[in-house]
């Protein structure tokens, strides 16, 4: 494995854990759309164009857009319990 | 509340990715992509405009019961596809048996077109359903 896909995978990893943790779900949200772009860019170094172009329209685009309609729907900040 | 930037960007781009979402349903059977990548490409530049512009000019221009039709008519098309090599004698989704002038080779690649067209449609007409039904209020 070579450095870059360290990288790449490393911050996917950092990514995965940040959108979880994040208090700010619009803010998460947008985490987990960045996390969807890397996330076809490794499907693409693992020869899986197919995939990767469906990552990329399905899961950084729509899946974002539905995610920031239902925010808008509900509450952005996430309460303590 | 969108400025004239938004929309002037968004109405200069949305042919562009419409031509790609084009090309890649097009080309799904000889390289990545298909019918239902295409699809959702095509419909994300319909929610592009429908949220540079407003919900209502979206609804004015391609309404509910014109997106439900859209939808219906990709999934029967895909369906009726099928059904012909099974009207022709064969089994569902065999396009070799297809009764057409063309060695049995075309037809099938044929046929795989006309599917991802199909897919095409019904898929764009879904994402963009999906995304007005959503975000118009229900009150």
């Amino acid at each position: 494995m070579g450095i870059a896909e360290f990288l790449l995978m490393s911050l996917l990893v950092v990514l995965a854990v940040a959108a979880v943790f994040m208090r700010d779900l619009l803010a998460a949200t947008v985490v987990f759309m960045v996390y969807s772009l890397l996330m076809a860019i490794v499907f693409t170094q693992l020869k899986a164009p197919d995939v990767a172009l469906t990552e990329a329209a399905v899961g950084a685009g729509v899946t974002t857009l539905l995610f920031v309609i239902a925010i808008a729907k509900t509450d952005r900040r996430e309460e303590d319990v | 509340m969108t400025t004239v930037i938004i929309r002037t960007t968004a109405r200069i781009l949305a042919p562009f990715i419409q031509l790609f979402g084009l090309y890649v349903i097009v080309h799904g059977p000889i390289s990545p992509g298909g019918g239902f990548q295409g699809g959702v490409i095509v419909g994300a530049s319909l929610i592009l405009l429908a949220l540079s512009y407003d919900l209502a000019s979206a609804e004015a221009r391609a309404g509910h019961a014109i997106r439900i039709a859209m939808d219906s008519t990709g999934s029967l098309l895909f369906a009726g596809i099928g059904l012909l090599s099974l009207l022709a004698g064969g089994v569902f989704m065999d396009y070799g048996i297809i009764p057409l002038p063309l060695p049995a080779a075309q037809v099938r690649a044929l046929m795989i077109l006309l599917i991802g067209m199909a897919i095409g449609v019904h898929i764009m007409a879904l994402v963009s359903t999906l995304f007005l039904h959503m975000a118009e209020d229900h009150e």
